[in-house]
This record gives C-alpha cells, sequence and structure tokens, in this order.
C-alpha cells in the first residue's frame, strides 16, 4: 500500500531540467536513500513527492493513488506523508506536546487518545519528560527527535527525511543515525531519506539512489554500490573510487574477465550480461591496491604525496605510463616512502565499469 | 477509481476525462474537492477583489467624472477649471511650497542620516526617536505648535519679552513659513529612506576603500554617497508628494494669508459651494494627481523606487569614529532637535494653559480649562474622541486582518497578478489625500446600488478612505514579517494534514503576529491624527480630532485647539514608546522611530 512509484518524472525551471526523467520504485517498508552533491536535484525530488511543486512530465503515486501528474495534483496536505525537515520547523510557539499533537489535531483525534498517541510518540523517542517544554528550550539532538515523534504520530505510510543529520555536530550525527535506524526497525515505514554524506546512507539505507544532475546514475543496495557501480561518476562518487582505462578486455568466466591497466594484465569483475571486449574503463578501490618489491610485475608508479591518516598513510602516486590519471593507496605505519620514490604496485581486484563498456559498444 | 475519488487522495484536476465512468469521477471529484477549493483560490478571489474596491475603483470613478462630469462627455468642467487664473495661482503655489520643502527636508534629513547611519555618536535610539517624533504627530498640530512659537501671542515670547507688537502678523503666515514647516515635518520620510538604506550597506565596502588608504572623508564622497544614491531620490519623491499633497499646514498658515494652494483650494470650493460643484474639484484633484504621478514616475524612471520601512539586516558598516567632532556633532543634532521638536511643543503646551489667546502666562494665569472643555463640555469634541479613537481602532484591526492573509498569497504565492496586486495597494496612499477623498465622495455620493443605503454624510466614508489609504502601511510590515519567516513551518504544518485557514490560524498568524502588531499602530497613530481625508469627507456626528481642531483654530481659539493638539500627542508618543517593549522582537525597520 506504501509503495511509492516514481515515473519518468521531469521539473523543468526554464532551460534547467531540476528532474530528468526520473524513475523510482520504493518498496513497501523500505528505507531508501537518495544521495548526490548539493544541486543534484534532491530536494527538487523531494518535494515532488511531497506535493509542494507539480511536475512537467510524468507521475508520482503513493500506494496505489496517482497524487502527481502535470494535469491532477494531490495537495500536500492530503498526502498522509510525514516529513522531517532539515530546520526541524518546530513551531516555536507551541510547547513540545502541541508540535506532536498538532497533526492529530487536524486529524480530529480527541482526547484521551490524543494524549495518550502523543505520549507514546514522545516515549519511543525517550522525551517523555519534555512535553511541556518549547522548542527554544531544547537541544539539537532532542529537537531532531521531537521533529521525529510529531512526522510518526500520525503513523503516515511513507515519511521523508529532508538531510535530518545535516545540522547535529559529529557525534551526535552517530547517534542520531542508530536512533533511525532502530526507527524504522521498529515501525516498518517506507522512509525516503536525502543526504549528501554517504556514509549516512550507507549506514542507513536498504537501498541507494545516486543521483547527479536531475538524473539518478544507479540504485542499489550499498554493497552492490561500493562494489559495482554502474560508471565513471558514481565510481568516483563512492568511496572515492579510482578510475582507470583498461585494454584487451576478455571474459574468462560468468562475471570476470582480465583486462590491461598500464600495461599490466589484472583479473577484473565484470557485469554477467554485459558484452565485453577491447577498451573499457574500470573502477580500483584503494584497498586492493598493495606496494609489491619491484621484481614482481606490477604498475609501475611515482608517489606525489604522503598524508599520515592516524596508523595508516594515505599515498597518492602518479602511473609511469598515464601520469594524468592518479591513484591513490593506504599503507601501514611504519612506511618509509617519499614524495618521488618509485613504487611497484600490485592491483587484486577492479570492476569494469558497465555503464562505459555500453556506450563504448555502441559506438 | 469513481469509489477512490472520496478518499483524501483526491486529485485536483484531471487532465483529459471522456468516459462516462470518468465523467461521474469528476463529479465526486468536484464535491469531495470543494473546500479545497474554497481555501485557496475563492480566499485569494476575494481578497484581489477587495483590494480592487479600496485602491482602483474611487480612482477610476473620479477620472470618469472628470471625462464625462455627470454621465456625459464634456470638456466644459476641464475648460472651466483650466481658464480660471485661480487654478493655476494655486497650482504655482502648491509647486513652490512642494519643492521648498522637500529642498530642506533632503538637506536636513541627510545631515541627521548620515550623522546616526555612519558615525559613533551617543543615544543613537533617543536621536531617531525624537527626530522621527513630528512625522507621527498631526501635521496640523505641528504647524499650531510653530505658529504659537512666533508671533505677537506666543506664550513663549511674551514669558520672555520678545514678543512683537500685538497685531503685528505672524511672520510663519507664508510661503516660507509653510516650507519651513513642511520641510521640518517631513525630513524625517527622507531620514529613514536613507537610514535604512545605511544598515544594509554592507561593511566590506568601506572597511575594503579604508584598507585603500582614503580617509573616511574621501570614503564618504567617492563610496557611501554615491551608493545613496537610489534612497535619496525614493526619499525625494516620497517628500514632495507629502509636501504636495499635505493640507493641515497649508490650511493653518495659507488660508489666513489667503495663500492658497491645490488641497486647500478643493477644500475651499468644496466647503463654500458643496457637492455641486463636484466635477470642477474632481478636475482639480486629477490635476495634483498627475503633478504627484509626475514625480513619482520621475523618479521611478531614475532608478526603482524603494520601500523605506522594510530592509534585510546585514552585518551593518561599523560606525565611524568622532574622536574632537563627536560632543559638538552631538550638541549639533540636540540643537536641531530642541528646534524643531521641543520648541514647538513647549509653546503648544504653553498655548494650551493660557486662559485666553493674548492673555500672559505666568503661574497665576496658568489654568487646565482647555483641557476640560475640550475633554468634557464641548460636545463635537467628545464625539470626535470616540469617532477618531473607533475610526481608527477599527480600520488598524480591519486592515491587518485583511493583510495576513494577502500577505501570505504575496510573499509565497508569487505570480504576475499578485504584483500588480501589490502594485495597486500603493496607489491610494501615493495619490494626495484629497485626491481619494473627492473620489470617495463621487463614489458614495448616490446610495449603493442594489442595497440602497447611502454612506455620504456618516462616518462609514472615512472608514472606508481609512481603509483604502492606509492598507499599505499595514501590509509592509506584515510582509517583513512573512520575509523572516522560515516557510518550512507551514510546510511542517501542510504535510500534517492542515488546510490553509488552519494553518494561517494555528502557525501563520501566531508568528507574525508581532509585526502584525507593529503595522496596526502604525495604522492607528496615523489614521489618529489624521485630517486631509476627513476635512472633506466630515458631518454633524462624524467628526474626527482633526476635523474639531482645525475648526477651533479657524474660529480663533488657538488655545482650545492647543488643548486638543496636546492630548493627541499625548496618545501618540504613549504608544511610540509602549511599542519600544516589544521592539526586539520586530525585524528592523519595521518601527520608523526605532533605530
Amino acid at each position: 500500500m506504501a509503495r511509492l512509484t516514481i515515473d519518468h518524472l521531469v521539473k523543468r525551471y526554464g532551460e534547467f531540467r531540476a528532474l530528468d526523467d526520473v524513475s523510482l520504485t520504493v518498496d513497501d517498508g523500505e528505507f531508501v536513500a537518495i544521495l548526490g552533491p548539493s544541486g543534484c536535484g534532491k530536494t527538487t525530488l523531494l518535494r515532488q513527492i511531497a506535493g509542494f511543486d507539480k511536475p512537467d512530465a510524468g507521475s508520482v503515486r503513493i500506494g496505489d493513488a496517482v497524487v502527481s501528474t502535470p494535469g491532477q495534483h494531490v495537495p500536500p496536505e492530503r498526502r498522509r506523508i510525514g516529513i522531517v525537515f532539515q530546520s526541524y520547523a518546530l513551531w516555536p510557539h507551541m510547547t513540545v506536546a502541541e508540535n506532536v499533537g498538532y497533526g492529530l489535531d487536524v486529524a480530529g483525534v480527541k482526547d484521551p487518545e490524543r494524549r495518550q498517541r502523543v505520549n507514546a510518540a514522545l516515549a519511543l523517542v525517550e522525551l517523555e519528560g519534555f512535553a511541556d517544554r518549547r522548542p527554544a528550550l531544547l537541544s539539537g539532538g532532542q529537537r531532531q527527535r521531537v521533529a521525529l515523534a510529531r512526522c510518526l504520530v500520525t503513523e503516515p505510510s511513507l515519511v521523508l527525511l529532508d538531510e535530518p543529520l545535516a545540522n547535529l555536530d559529529v557525534h551526535l550525527r552517530a547517534a542520531m543515525e542508530r536512533e533511525f535506524a532502530r526507527f524504522h526497525e521498529r515501525t516498518g515505514t517506507t522512509m525516503v531519506y536525502i543526504t549528501h554524506d554517504q556514509a549516512e546512507a550507507m549506514a542507513l539505507a536498504d537501498r541507494i539512489a545516486v543521483m547527479d544532475r536531475g538524473r539518478i546514475l544507479q540504485l542499489a543496495t550499498p554493497s552492490v554500490l561500493y562494489r559495482e557501480p554502474a560508471d565513471d561518476t558514481v565510481a568516483r562518487f563512492i568511496g572515492e573510487g579510482m578510475v582507470v582505462p583498461v585494454a584487451g578486455v576478455a571474459r574468462d568466466g560468468d562475471a570476470t574477465c582480465t583486462a590491461d591497466v598500464f600495461g599490466h594484465r589484472v583479473r577484473m569483475r565484470c557485469d554477467a550480461g554485459a558484452r565485453i571486449g577491447g577498451e573499457a574503463h574500470a573502477c580500483l578501490r584503494d584497498n586492493a591496491l598493495r606496494v609489491v618489491n619491484g621484481a614482481t610485475p606490477g604498475v609501475r608508479a611515482t608517489i606525489t604525496s604522503i598524508v599520515y591518516q592516524g596508523g595508516r598513510f594515505r599515498l597518492d602516486a602518479a602511473p609511469e605510463r598515464a601520469p594524468g590519471v592518479p591513484l591513490h593507496f593506504g599503507v601501514a605505519e611504519p612506511c618509509s616512502l617519499r614524495p618521488g620514490d618509485s613504487v611497484t604496485l600490485a592491483i587484486d581486484d577492479g570492476w569494469v565499469l558497465p555503464g562505459w563498456v555500453t556506450r563504448a559498444s555502441g559506438r | 477509481m469513481g469509489s477512490k475519488t472520496a478518499t483524501s487522495l483526491t486529485p485536483e484536476s484531471t487532465a483529459d476525462d471522456t468516459s462516462i465512468t470518468s465523467r461521474t469521477s469528476t463529479l465526486l471529484r468536484l464535491v469531495a474537492l470543494t473546500p479545497k477549493l474554497f481555501e485557496d483560490y475563492a480566499l485569494l478571489t476575494w481578497l484581489v477583489g477587495v483590494v480592487a474596491v479600496l485602491s482602483l475603483l474611487p480612482l477610476a470613478r473620479l477620472v470618469a467624472e472628470g471625462i464625462a462630469p455627470g454621465g456625459t462627455l464634456s470638456t466644459d468642467a476641464i475648460a472651466r477649471v483650466l481658464a480660471s487664473p485661480t487654478t493655476w495661482t494655486a497650482t504655482g503655489h502648491s509647486l513652490l511650497t512642494a519643492f521648498g520643502g522637500t529642498l530642506l527636508a533632503v538637506l536636513v534629513g541627510t545631515a541627521v542620516a548620515l550623522c546616526v547611519g555612519l558615525t559613533d555618536i551617543r543615544g543613537r535610539n533617543a536621536v531617531v526617536f525624537c527626530f522621527v517624533m513630528p512625522l507621527l504627530i498631526a501635521p496640523q498640530v505641528v504647524a499650531l505648535a510653530w505658529l504659537q512659537s512666533f508671533g505677537p501671542s506666543s506664550p513663549l515670547l511674551k514669558m520672555l519679552g520678545a514678543a512683537p507688537a500685538m497685531g503685528s502678523r505672524n511672520p510663519l503666515y507664508s510661503a516660507g513659513g509653510i516650507i519651513l514647516v513642511l520641510g521640518v515635518q517631513y525630513a524625517p520620510l527622507v531620514f529613514l529612506t536613507l537610514r535604512a538604506a545605511l544598515r544594509t550597506l554592507p561593511q566590506e565596502l568601506i572597511e575594503a576603500a579604508l584598507a585603500g588608504g582614503a580617509p573616511p572623508r574621501r570614503v564618504l564622497r567617492t563610496i557611501v554617497l554615491p551608493l545613496m544614491t537610489p534612497p535619496l531620490l525614493a526619499g525625494i519623491a516620497l517628500s514632495f508628494v507629502s509636501c504636495l499633497g499635505n493640507f493641515g499646514i497649508p490650511a493653518l498658515l495659507g488660508i489666513p494669508g489667503n495663500y492658497v494652494v491645490l488641497p486647500t483650494l478643493i477644500y475651499q470650493r468644496l466647503a463654500g459651494l458643496g457637492p455641486g460643484v463636484l466635477s470642477e474639484v474632481a478636475v482639480l484633484s486629477m490635476l495634483i494627481g498627475a503633478i504627484a504621478v509626475l514625480g513619482i514616475v520621475a523618479q521611478e524612471s531614475m532608478l526603482r523606487r524603494r520601500d523605506f520601512r522594510i530592509s534585510a539586516a546585514t552585518i551593518a558598516a561599523r560606525p565611524f569614529e568622532l574622536r574632537r567632532l563627536r560632543l559638538p556633532t552631538e550638541v549639533a543634532l540636540w540643537t536641531l532637535i530642541g528646534i524643531v521638536l521641543v520648541l514647538p511643543l513647549c509653546a503648544l503646551v504653553l498655548t494650551s494653559l493660557v486662559p485666553a489667546v493674548g492673555v500672559s502666562l505666568s503661574a497665576a494665569t496658568a489654568t487646565l480649562d482647555n483641557f476640560r472643555f475640550v475633554l468634557f463640555d464641548h460636545a463635537a469634541a467628545r464625539r470626535a474622541f470616540v469617532n477618531s479613537f473607533g475610526l481608527s481602532a477599527t480600520a488598524a484591526v480591519v486592515i491587518v486582518a485583511f493583510a495576513i492573509p494577502l500577505a501570505y498569497f504575496l510573499v509565497w504565492r508569487r505570480s504576475r497578478l499578485l504584483r500588480a496586486v501589490n502594485l495597486v495597494t500603493e496607489i491610494p496612499y501615493a495619490v494626495p489625500g484629497v485626491v481619494l477623498a473627492i473620489a470617495a465622495i463621487l463614489l458614495f455620493l448616490k446610495p449603493l446600488p442594489l442595497v440602497g443605503v447611502t454612506l455620504y454624510n456618516t462616518v462609514w466614508i472615512i472608514l472606508f478612505c481609512y481603509l483604502a489609504r492606509f492598507l499599505v502601511l499595514g501590509l509592509r510590515p506584515v510582509v517583513a514579517g512573512y520575509h523572516q519567516l522560515d516557510r518550512t513551518l507551514e510546510e511542517a504544518s501542510q504535510i500534517a494534514g492542515a488546510r490553509l485557514p488552519r494553518r494561517l490560524r494555528t502557525v501563520i498568524v501566531p508568528l507574525v503576529a508581532p509585526t502584525a502588531a507593529a503595522g496596526a499602530l502604525l495604522i492607528f497613530l496615523t489614521a489618529f491624527n489624521e485630517l486631509t481625508l476627513s476635512a472633506l469627507l466630515w458631518s454633524s456626528g462624524s467628526e474626527t480630532l482633526g476635523v474639531v481642531f482645525f475648526s477651533f483654530q479657524q474660529g480663533g481659539d488657538s488655545t482650545y485647539a492647543a488643548a486638543l493638539g496636546v492630548l493627541t500627542v499625548i496618545v501618540s508618543v504613549a504608544l511610540m514608546l509602549s511599542t519600544l517593549l516589544v521592539a526586539k522582537r520586530l525585524p528592523p525597520g519595521v518601527l520608523p522611530w526605532r533605530d
């Protein structure tokens, strides 16, 4: 019933396409994060789902009901969804209990049921003693929890969270992250979580939709997103993947192949269904790169910088064959290498980017 | 699909319904939609309709009368008015006093604004409060206060033994006198416009010039003053239109010396000959309206008009240190305030204590009889207190109640129509008061169609004009209040399921209440001190304080007029002071009398 279906949604502002043919399905009870840099269109998408804006093409369905098309539009107050705003948007002239109970008032729920449900919602976010406080007297984390309680008290079938942790400091963020996860487990509500922070998205979401320039580039579980990015942009964005050109790609198994990386033959993973061969791009992770002694075959590279990161060093290097394609990897303490040193790198794993393959073979 | 349309997930409209089943569902949908339609579009239609009736209808009626007097197309009235030498004498006088008053206002207002806005003088709030006060005291009261500061019957000069001989002419009964008092009255307008702009002048611009090695004087000349051109032009236009439309000052200072300007000419024609001359008066109103519009257009064409009450607060420029010049500057400012505010008000208070015009004031002769008379004995004055309080309070409450939903659409639902509505609300305040008054007389002289009720000669025509003229005074602070509001607060209540009326009631009204209250107070003060409209619209029973004050003064009862004036000043100042208690909760610039 609370399945969210977004179908070929387009939103233009003049010439600019804020949403460019966006399609996305969120299953009942699923927690989906929409991840992207600022200006990628994720907030525009949230406002479309909530009904604050009307689309230029495409549709939004909540459950079985069509709520947004260019011709018909259910106003936000009738969509029965919940939102946790980035600014929390707590009404400063109402107490915590009044804030939380507002939606129940609107729905015509009377005391004692109303009071009971407000108390239950406050208990859920562990704010029992705070019912009569004003929002101004609460800390950032407490305000966040009030916003959460307010959003959940009416038991909406779909909850939208708009960068809810962006205004909190780092250690509070981790605590709230756990709280959201617990919450989702307990209530089973369908949740759409907007964020620009991939650690947050990975920690919380069942699936992540990566957005850039108004398009969804990939919708997948966090692990698939990390291991099998769909294209260069996703590969670079998620976990700071390195995108390198590869040549002589040859399949040698269902989902494996070999390819030349800077003149060195490497075994890689690839998409089982894709047609591969010849040239392509591949995504490498820093933990797949290893410094080996000079006699072993590998990629020759020159160290360009070394940064200490606590217990380990991050090294940046320029391959001798292609100095313009930077590599980076970690080395445990102690490390005797200096910038300018030459090293040989073994590559243990890689992923041939299917998006690139498809485009290249179509040419 | 048919049964589902009645649930909460109901579409607003559908693109293309052709089959019979979808037609049924359209019908169901319409039924389900009625409340939704009511709250958004019906409310907006209603608001726009009211604005049209208040702001456009009277002036449209006036223009119609000018072109087609009595309903038939004719240029007789226009020709008659334009052929009359009186018309051109009054026009010349109006232009002279308006330009003169504006020049004085600009000189004084700019100097004070630069001192307050850019330097480190002490007691800034007190300076602003005192300097702006004349703007919120009735012009006719200010004029009387100045009259009583000079001239043979001045109690002040008499106490000092410096009064001119009895029978000699008061120097203020002249064009120069009118210009002086107009300049003093409207210098605060120029001051406020510049002050608001200086408040938003980015600190970096001044610091960059100082860092570049420019001394403060050079920074003022090369950076600050050029950037202040738009607000200065706006201030000039604003004070020109205000000087041109002012009735109270030329009525008190010009009529006795037979120095007639357009507003007083219209008043005299109408008072002397009655509604029979309406066509001629309409032409005169259009003439003065045209001059005012020309003034605004001239300024608009140079630069877009700025709103002097609303300004976003940025990091204000750090004040220049005056060092050795600080004390002399402060002394000069307070001397100016002494001359333009304290001295005239003292003269007014002293006059109100004199038992009869011409009697010397001393501890033995001072009396409160004048106050007793205007408060308790004089029937029209007693009525006027009730009328003015009632009219001003009603106008303030009604306008603010109307402005809150209107501003919701103006600020958060931008559209071309709404931009037009925003401009239209300014018209009745921008045109001279006499123009609006004549327009209202034309509109309401005959009984209203359908209901058959006549508003002319009742208190309701005055209320109508107050609503039309002061709408923008209430609207601007409310708009400023919305701009300060985080819209997600409204969206959160929308997501909670609240429709527009409930959102307004439970979330928006409580949050814009402080600025709305400031707007209401501004309306109350302006209406309470108003004379221009009611001088033309009053009838027996619907006198306002301004009208009674004016008739006391015209009848030679300056002492009663002074007592009434003192009472209105006390009410105004008390209200201004009371707002300072809540001033911290308001956006900067909403209260003109607070820095």
